[in-house]
């Protein structure tokens, strides 16, 4: 039965679904609501949990880290700052192969100081090792919330559910919420071969020396890439029991016949499908939706490219000094192959910036007149600027 | 598919309003879809929210630009520059006001229907919370949802003595405008 | 009256003040906050150096491009105004110059997420005067509980509900936790008591050294209560023993606002939303408002707060707000 929910709502109900036993609890915006809505569940005894309000963002990442060392399911949420304070901690639990799941709400990171929506905080930690998963819908969140915790306890890797802050966290939309049945049937009691335990002590996180520290970074590099199977399965066997399917790695929609793509991830997908209808002359165009950021799905990715001759690749974050960020990498997963095709690489909405249905027709007349930069953030107003910093 | 722009000040329950309108839609078989425009928010200060409905699903996120009608909460705000900025042509405007519908008509120019809503609010509930009241006039004069499915919508939210409060105060907002003066309005916007 | 006498009210509206805090924030309506950054930089005067921690006060003070601050004024992070303001203070010192940094952040940031920063800025005696203002929660991301959330409040992320009865832990005893670094000089003030205020602000600065100030400052929409009687709910604070405001100088005891007649917790509590739950029909509530009853009692008898007769220092006699209290120029 679907019913209006609140995007935070939803999630926090998917997570509930999910039995975790530890919840660490910091508030920042915009994920506040998803916290809260935990917390009541939790003060009405319809969650049974232990409910852990931290001091910090970096404590709530190393509580849930503790947690599910000892063995129980555990879940977090951030944002922005509170993503780069507990930076180093991602890093540990991923390096740790600790099998968790994290909600990164997006939004940017200052300076300047800003509350508002763009993808900036997760692409900060992309290196940090975790699976990424970015929604484009709050039914795609709850759905990939759940699939979430199948895919970290049978891959032992950290998965961050990235939802978009505000636009996706704060909107009343839609939802179908599955049943407990349908959760409890899809995710078995939380499983983890290395849960420390007094009756089989082992150590955790111990010095690696440089005799053996590059074979442990390639087991969960290659664990990264391998995880790819793993994310296809939980959405095909999600699918199965909900009949809702994310899209696996990356979906395909639009026109099969056009030779232009717009590649892109999250919320502003929804306004791109939208677009492509309500303005048919712009076209045609492909729409790809990147699902799976990490690990990044290369041959899908030339798969779904198949036949274009032009790829706007639409970010919500960049690298200062140097460009896009996904842009890059798709670029490199062309790099030296005959079909590669133009890639037109541009940051959009940073900030929280509105991004208006009339993007895809003016992206796809940067497409037809392209200005020869590598990369640009479209939305931004260069008069405003003084010449030297155009 | 209609778009709402309701302009309100923090603390009057501006998101919580198009939260209910959303609601609202949905009971009654449409899609639709609320967000407010997100701010670091003060009591008192200006704060606007967005509701889209249609018959068929959609998936845009952006921000309403061209709303076919505007619901301000409190009238200070109708002074305030782009508030009415977008606004489709021959657009309605519901205000919360102690002003006749005719003399903020003549003072504005602007399509305007005013409703009491504070009073009648504080002689309902107790206190002057213009939401409810607001809505269900809204929907009196475009006809675009049933005051039923108001209701309903609000069965979510309350229960007990506030919800039949609030229901005797959907009621009575209801017959205080003309009913159906934004039927056409609605239709057009909707084609 | 002659032509040579002039009223005292209008003596004291001309007098002039150093203005750091310029109206036309954003603050809400009775925001305690506000008046404390107000009298804080008033006291101070212009040669400081501010390090702002993230929360209400920078939010509604800089909404670019406007600025409501006339001093120099810095905004980081979260959690290293502390660290910001030993930074700030050390160049400061090898630049041989006498500006004075004060540092200043809520509850969240000074008891919470910011503490490990605070601490060592403590430790290493910078000559700073950290001001935290308690208004005992987040309330700039919405009214989550921070651990200076007094006991059984409700807040939205420790809520009323069948099981609980708003938050579980005890509010954190900052002032002793930070007394226990041995400074100089830390007090508790209210915004009930301006004077006071601005007296304990001047004894800070003028000490060469860390020095710590924690301002009660209500909330009125995290608390519950309009923002015209945030005074009255902070005075009621300090007069039930909640809020008992001290000094304490290299961790002793050395002063204290005696209360002439100390009210009852729930004079202070029923005033309040956050508190609403404990005044049900519900035997868990009885059970709370005595603990806080208890907890306001310990503070009187260790802190001795009961005051004997009248004083004009006491909690009846200093308030200035009221007419006829004792004026700390």
């Amino acid at each position: 039965m679907p019913q209006m929910l609140e995007g935070s709502q939803a999630l926090a109900r998917a997570v509930a679904l999910c039995r975790p036993q530890v919840v660490a609890a910091y508030p920042i915006t915009p994920q506040t609501h998803i916290v809260e809505n935990i917390s009541k569940l939790v003060a009405d005894g319809k969650l049974h949990c232990e409910l852990i309000s931290v001091e910090s963002e970096f404590s709530a990442a190393s509580v849930v880290l503790g947690a599910a060392a000892a063995g129980s399911r555990a879940y977090t949420a951030s944002s922005s700052q509170g993503i780069l304070l507990m930076s180093e901690v991602l890093y540990s639990i991923a390096g740790l192969r600790i099998p968790l799941v994290l909600t990164c709400a997006n939004r940017a990171v200052g300076a300047p100081l800003s509350i508002w929506n763009d993808q900036q905080d997760s692409m900060a930690v992309r290196d940090a090792g975790w699976i990424q998963i970015y929604c484009a819908d709050n039914q795609e969140a709850v759905d990939a919330t759940i699939q979430a915790y199948r895919i970290a306890e049978r891959t032992e890797l950290p998965v961050m559910i990235c939802v978009d802050g505000f636009v996706l966290t704060h909107t009343l939309e839609q939802i179908e919420m599955p049943s407990q049945e349908q959760v409890d049937g899809f995710l078995p009691d939380f499983q983890f071969s290395r849960a420390l335990n007094p009756a089989n002590p082992i150590s955790i996180g111990t010095l690696v020396s440089p005799d053996y520290f590059s074979e442990v970074r390639h087991s969960h590099h290659q664990a990264l890439l391998n995880a790819q199977v793993e994310i296809q399965s939980a959405d095909a066997d999600w699918a199965a029991v909900s009949g809702r399917s994310g899209g696996g790695l990356l979906s395909v929609e639009g026109d099969p016949a056009a030779k232009v793509g717009i590649l892109s991830l999250g919320s502003v997908i929804g306004t791109l499908r939208d677009a492509l209808g309500e303005y048919p002359d712009a076209g045609p165009a492909k729409l790809i939706k990147l699902r799976t950021f990490r690990p990044f799905p290369e041959e899908a990715l030339r798969e779904a490219c198949a036949g274009l001759t032009d790829l706007v690749v639409l970010e919500r974050a960049l690298s200062p000094g140097s460009g896009g960020i996904i842009g890059t990498e798709v670029r490199a997963a062309f790099a030296g192959r005959s079909d590669m095709p133009r890639v037109h690489n541009f940051a959009v909405g940073l900030g929280g910036r509105d991004i208006p249905l009339d993007i895809y027709p003016r992206l796809m007349a940067a497409v037809k007149s392209p200005s020869g930069a590598s990369f640009a953030i479209f939305d931004a107003n260069l008069d405003r600027l003084p010449e030297a910093d155009r | 598919m209609i778009e709402i722009r309701i302009h309100g000040r923090g603390g009057q329950g501006n998101v919580a309003a198009a939260y209910i309108l959303a609601s609202a839609a949905f009971q009654d078989g449409r899609h639709s879809q609320a967000f407010p425009n997100f701010g670091a928010e003060r009591r008192g200060a200006p704060v606007t929210a967005f509701v889209r409905i249609a018959e068929q699903p959609f998936s845009r996120r952006c921000q309403v630009l061209n709303p076919a009608f505007l619901i301000v909460q409190d009238e200070a705000l109708l002074h305030i520059p782009g508030v009415t900025d977008g606004l489709l042509a021959g657009g309605g405007i519901l205000v919360n006001s102690t002003s006749t519908t005719e003399l903020l008509r003549e003072q504005t120019g602007l399509n305007i229907v005013a409703l009491s809503a504070n009073a009648l609010a504080r002689k309902i509930l107790g206190r002057p919370v213009p939401n409810t009241a607001l809505l269900s006039a809204f929907l009196s004069l475009t006809g675009m949802i049933s005051i039923d499915a108001l209701v309903k919508g609000l069965e979510q939210r309350f229960k007990g003595e506030v919800l039949d409060r609030n229901t005797q105060l959907v009621n009575e907002a209801a017959q205080l405008v003309q009913v159906g003066l934004w039927k056409e309005i609605n239709h057009a916007a909707n084609a | 009256m002659s032509e040579t006498t002039i009223p005292l009210s209008e003596l004291r509206r001309k007098q002039p003040r150093f203005s750091g805090l310029e109206s036309g924030h954003r603050a809400c309506l009775g925001c305690g906050q506000a008046l404390a950054a107000r009298l804080v930089t008033e006291s101070a005067g212009p040669d400081v150096m501010l390090a702002n921690a993230t929360g209400c006060l920078e939010v509604f003070t800089t909404p670019w491009p406007e600025s409501a601050w006339r001093l120099p004024w810095l905004h980081s992070l979260f959690e290293n105004a502390g660290a910001i303001a030993s930074g700030m203070e050390a160049a400061l010192k090898a630049q041989g110059k006498a500006t004075k940094v004060i540092a200043m952040g809520g509850d969240g940031s000074t008891f919470d997420i910011g503490f490990q920063a605070l601490s060592g800025m403590l430790e290493r005696n910078h000559n700073v005067l950290y001001v935290c203002y308690d208004n005992e929660a987040y309330m700039n991301t919405g009214i989550q509980r921070s651990s200076s959330t007094p006991h059984a409040a409700s807040t939205t992320t420790s809520p009323v509900g069948k099981e609980r009865m708003g938050k579980r832990h005890l509010k954190k005893d900052i002032i002793q936790i930070i007394a226990a670094h041995n400074i100089a000089y830390a007090a508790t003030a209210s915004v009930a008591y301006p004077s006071d205020i601005r007296k304990k602000v001047r004894r800070a600065l003028a000490i060469e050294g860390a020095t710590f100030l924690q301002i009660h400052a209500p909330c009125p929409l995290g608390w519950g209560h309009d923002g015209a009687v945030s005074i009255e709910v902070a005075r009621l604070a300090v007069q039930s023993g909640l809020f008992p405001l001290i000094e304490l100088e290299r961790g002793e005891l050395t002063g204290a606002m005696p209360l002439r007649t100390p009210k009852p917790v729930s004079a202070y509590l029923k005033m309040q939303q956050r508190f609403g739950h404990l005044f049900k029909n519900d035997p868990r509530a009885l059970e709370e408002l005595e603990h806080l009853q208890a907890i306001a009692d310990h503070n009187i008898e260790i802190y001795h707060l009961r005051g004997d007769g009248e004083d004009a220092l006491d909690s009846e006699g200093a308030d200035t707000v009221r007419r006829g209290g004792i004026r700390w120029a």
